[in-house]
This record gives C-alpha cells, sequence and structure tokens, in this order.
C-alpha cells in the first residue's frame, strides 16, 4: 500500500537532504570540541579527582565523592587554556546552531515531536523496539522517532546549557558579576560537582547516540551526516 | 535550477567568509586599542584566552566584586600549596620577623618608593572574606588584610602609558618546575586598581603564616590561586607585554 503521503516523503527525500547543512558542519565541530573538552577536562580533573558540596573543599575536609583515580597534578598547566578554546569553539558553535535552526525551522520540522506522538504507550514501544536491537524501518530512517527528539531537545536545551552554566559559576571574573550563577547552584564546589555530573549525563547520551548508529548502521549513519543523503541505493529500495 | 542554486551558495559563502574575515580584522584592531588583547594573544590557545579576556573585560568594567563572605563561613584550614623558599635570604628574614625586608615599587613611576613591613601596615588596611580556589579544583573562604595595591601604586604615582603590573616573588630554586611557574606574574591596570586588590599581610586575623607567602603576598579577588604572588620582593610597572610572565600556560587564565 503506497499512500500518498509516502510518495510525497519518497519525493521529498530524493531531493531535500537528510541533514540540512547547518545540522551537518555544527554537528562534526560540536564532536571535535566536545572530545577536546573531555580530554582536557579529564586532565584538570585529574589534578584533584575529589567533588564537594558548598563553597569550599580540599584535602583534609569531607568530600562528596572520591573518584578511585590518583592526584596527577603536574601535566594540568594546558589543560586549562585548551579546555577554554575548546569551550568557546563549543559555545559559539552552538550559537550559531540555535539561531540557524530558529531561522531554518529546524527545530520545529526535526526536533519537535508531533502531539500523537506524545504518549507513553508510543514512547515505550520505540524504546522497547530499540532495546530489542531491531532496525528501523526504511521510511523511519529519514526522520527521527520521538525519544530521539525529545532525548536531542534535552541535549541541546537541558544538558549543553547546564554544562556551560555550571563551567561559568565557577568563574570568578564571571561570579563578580553574576554572583546569583554559583549562589543558586549552593557554591563553587557544587557548580564544579554539578559540572561533572552533567559531562556524566552527556558521556551516557554518547554511549546511547553510538550503540544507536550501530543498529542503524554505523558507517551510513556518519556518511549521511557528512552528505546529509542517505546512500544512493537505499534511496532507491 | 540546481546549477544556478549552488552558484548561489559559493557566491554567499564566499561573501560570507570575506565579511567575516575582515570582520576580524577591524575586532582584532579595536580590541588592541581598547585594551581587550591579552600579551598571550597568539596560537590556538592564544584565541581562546582572547575572547575570555576580552568578554571578561567588557562585562567586569566598573570594578565588579568578587563576592564576600561571612566571618562564619571562613574555613578551619586555608590550604597550604607549596611550602615556603628555603634559601638561606629567605630563611634569615623569616627568622627576625622580616624586619630587614623591603618591597620596592619601580618601573613606570613617578617616584620609585619601597615600603618596609612596618610601613605598609601603617597605610590603610582593609579586610576582605573571600573564596580563594586553586585551578586543580579545592577552594577554601578566608580574611585576607592588607594594603590595597591601588593606594601603593598611588603613593608611587603610576604613568599613564602603564599597562601591566609586574609580581617578583623571591625565587626559590628548591621548588619543583610546577610550582616555579607560579614565582613570577603579571596584571593587568584594571586588575590592579581593582577595590579586592591586596598587598596582603595577614590571614584570619594573624600575621601571614610563611607557607601562604610572608611577609606579604598578592590577594586578587577575581583570580585563581596561581595568580595571588607570594612572598613579594620587587613589584614592576610596565608597558611591556614581553614581560607578561614566566612559565606555561595562560597569562589571564580566566572563566
Amino acid at each position: 500500500m503506497i499512500s500518498e503521503a509516502n510518495v510525497e516523503a519518497a519525493v521529498e527525500t530524493a531531493s531535500t537532504p537528510r541533514h540540512i547543512a547547518l545540522v551537518r558542519i555544527t554537528h562534526w565541530i560540536v564532536v571535535l570540541s566536545v572530545l577536546g573538552l573531555l580530554i582536557t577536562g579529564t586532565g584538570i580533573l585529574v589534578s584533584h579527582p575529589r567533588l564537594y558540596w558548598g563553597e569550599t573543599g580540599g584535602v583534609g575536609t569531607p568530600s562528596l565523592i572520591d573518584l578511585p583515580i590518583p592526584f596527577i597534578v603536574g601535566p594540568s598547566v594546558w589543560n586549562r587554556p585548551f579546555h577554554f578554546f575548546f569551550a568557546w569553539v563549543l559555545v559559539l558553535t552552538g550559537l550559531t546552531y540555535m539561531v540557524g535552526s530558529f531561522i531554518t525551522q529546524h527545530f520545529r520540522k526535526d526536533l519537535m515531536p508531533a502531539k500523537a506522538d506524545l504518549r507513553w504507550n508510543r514512547i515505550i514501544s520505540v524504546v522497547s523496539e530499540h532495546l530489542l536491537w531491531r532496525r528501523p524501518e526504511a521510511d523511519a530512517v529519514s526522520t527521527y522517532n520521538v525519544v530521539q527528539r525529545l532525548t536531542y531537545l534535552a541535549v541541546v536545551f537541558g544538558l549543553f546549557p547546564a554544562i556551560l552554566w555550571t563551567g561559568l559559576a565557577m568563574s570568578f571574573g564571571v561570579t563578580s558579576v553574576f554572583p546569583i550563577l554559583a549562589t543558586a547552584l549552593g557554591g563553587h564546589q557544587s557548580a564544579r560537582t554539578l559540572h561533572f555530573t552533567c559531562v556524566v549525563l552527556l558521556l551516557l547520551f554518547l554511549i546511547v547516540h553510538i550503540l544507536m548508529l550501530c543498529l542503524a548502521g554505523f558507517w551510513r549513519s556518519v556518511r549521511t551526516m557528512i552528505t546529509g543523503y542517505l546512500p544512493q541505493r537505499e534511496r532507491a529500495r | 535550477m540546481t546549477k544556478f542554486l549552488k552558484r548561489r551558495q559559493f557566491i554567499t559563502a564566499g561573501l560570507a567568509t570575506a565579511a567575516s574575515a575582515s570582520g576580524l580584522g577591524t575586532a582584532f584592531y579595536f580590541a588592541d586599542r581598547y585594551g581587550l588583547m591579552p600579551p598571550d594573544h597568539t596560537g590556538i590557545v592564544g584565541i581562546g584566552e582572547t575572547l575570555t579576556y576580552a568578554t571578561q573585560r567588557l562585562l567586569t568594567s566598573g570594578h565588579s566584586l568578587a563576592r564576600e563572605f561571612k566571618r562564619s563561613d571562613i574555613s578551619k584550614v586555608p590550604i597550604v600549596n607549596g611550602p615556603h623558599p628555603t634559601d638561606e635570604k629567605y630563611l634569615a628574614l623569616l627568622a627576625d620577623g622580616f624586619k630587614n625586608w623591603r618591597l620596592s615599587i619601580e618601573g613606570l613611576v613617578a617616584r620609585p618608593v619601597s615600603f618596609s613591613l612596618e610601613e605598609l601596615r601603617r597605610l590603610p588596611a582593609e579586610s576582605h572574606i573571600t573564596l580563594h580556589a586553586c585551578e586543580q579544583g579545592w577552594s577554601y573562604i578566608a580574611e585576607w588584610t592588607g594594603v590595597r595595591l591601588a593606594s601603593v601604586l598611588d603613593l608611587a604615582g603610576v604613568r599613564p602609558e602603564s599597562r601591566y603590573v609586574v609580581f617578583e616573588p623571591f625565587a626559590n630554586p628548591n621548588q619543583s618546575r610546577t610550582v616555579v611557574r607560579a614565582l613570577w606574574e603579571s596584571i593587568d591596570m584594571a586588575d590592579a586598581l581593582h577595590p579586592q586588590t591586596l598587598l596582603a599581610y595577614g590571614l584570619n586575623g594573624e600575621a601571614l603564616p610563611a607557607d601562604h607567602g610572608a611577609p606579604v603576598r598578592l590577594r586578587l579577588g577575581r583570580h585563581l590561586g596561581w595568580k595571588n604572588t607570594k612572598y613579594l620582593s620587587r613589584i614592576v610597572i610596565t608597558d611591556r607585554r614581553d614581560l607578561y610572565r614566566k612559565g606555561g600556560g595562560t597569562w589571564y587564565g580566566g572563566i
């Protein structure tokens, strides 16, 4: 059964890219900057792998979490400068993506879930299909399902802004102008702990994201995010 | 149609590149003119450093104050990072309570001056209860007492072309390489004239302990620990960019 909508969708996939250029370019810059931030951030963290709550904390004071890694202080000198370089790349790319997405209506068209999809049974069925490692159907590849949409929205509007906020809350220059950035979180050390927590959540997202790419075909997904189009033979199928 | 679109996209991309290149050049010119360029603005790391410094200088213009705390917030243990110098010269000064120590103010000043610890103590004192944090991640709250750097610079008469204030501590050949980089620092005039920038000689109501930088250390409200030079011996005011620091990492190192 070929419905009119399917034909229209098929015609559309042939002429319009699966991912628009804005999404493709910003996606890969974000990938590189997040990678840089993770590496340099780990470098900063291992120089004092303990997390505290409130304003203060250090060796000899009670900690919230003691990460089971040794204190490695020496090479941390260049971690912060590179961390801030990558942070600026991420922030400027993120701003470009945000502004561009509103202009191109990427959020409305690709990420806002349809009202009909916002039901628990719909969400549960999508999750269980993926948990059973079932490949998505061919026409489902050309759009995001409801769980993807909600997850991407949460990462774009929740997780990344939270990482930025908790990072800025550790800055003495920034908190001298906006003290509430630190006090609202419970203090300097709370901001540091929450910065770490947000990154753990981001890592969880990355693991699931990459697993789902494997399910849908890793290299095919990567190629689509580079060229914008699904491979030719699949489009013909 | 597609060909036309491609050509249009190509022209748009070209124009956008040209616009951003000239925009970047103009931004560079004005940033330098209005003191928004850090001395270490070159290289990959310099891009982030410049963006951070320029943004923070625009944000914090008008001497925004670092958060201050209540006396009850003061930490039980003010954490020490690295022990005091162990060379003969420093130990001799420490032994007699720094009676023979003098802090000299040199460079682009109308009247080069020097102060003994007693003379500094006689200048108007003030105390701030602020957060001291290390780039490694730990932090404590303490009360720092001292004289405003701005008052001392005023007595020396800073010349208008001054751009940076360089802080020279006692050199310590025995310290490890990671600590050496914190031995020589400089700040810009915005930080030097900031009301929370102290030449601190007191910590939590007592004389500054040796490990915390006795007799006098720099105390900055809006910077991390490594910028707060300990064991001061000389202050030089300069307009030279190349004198900004010794060692690794960035100069401003903000965020």
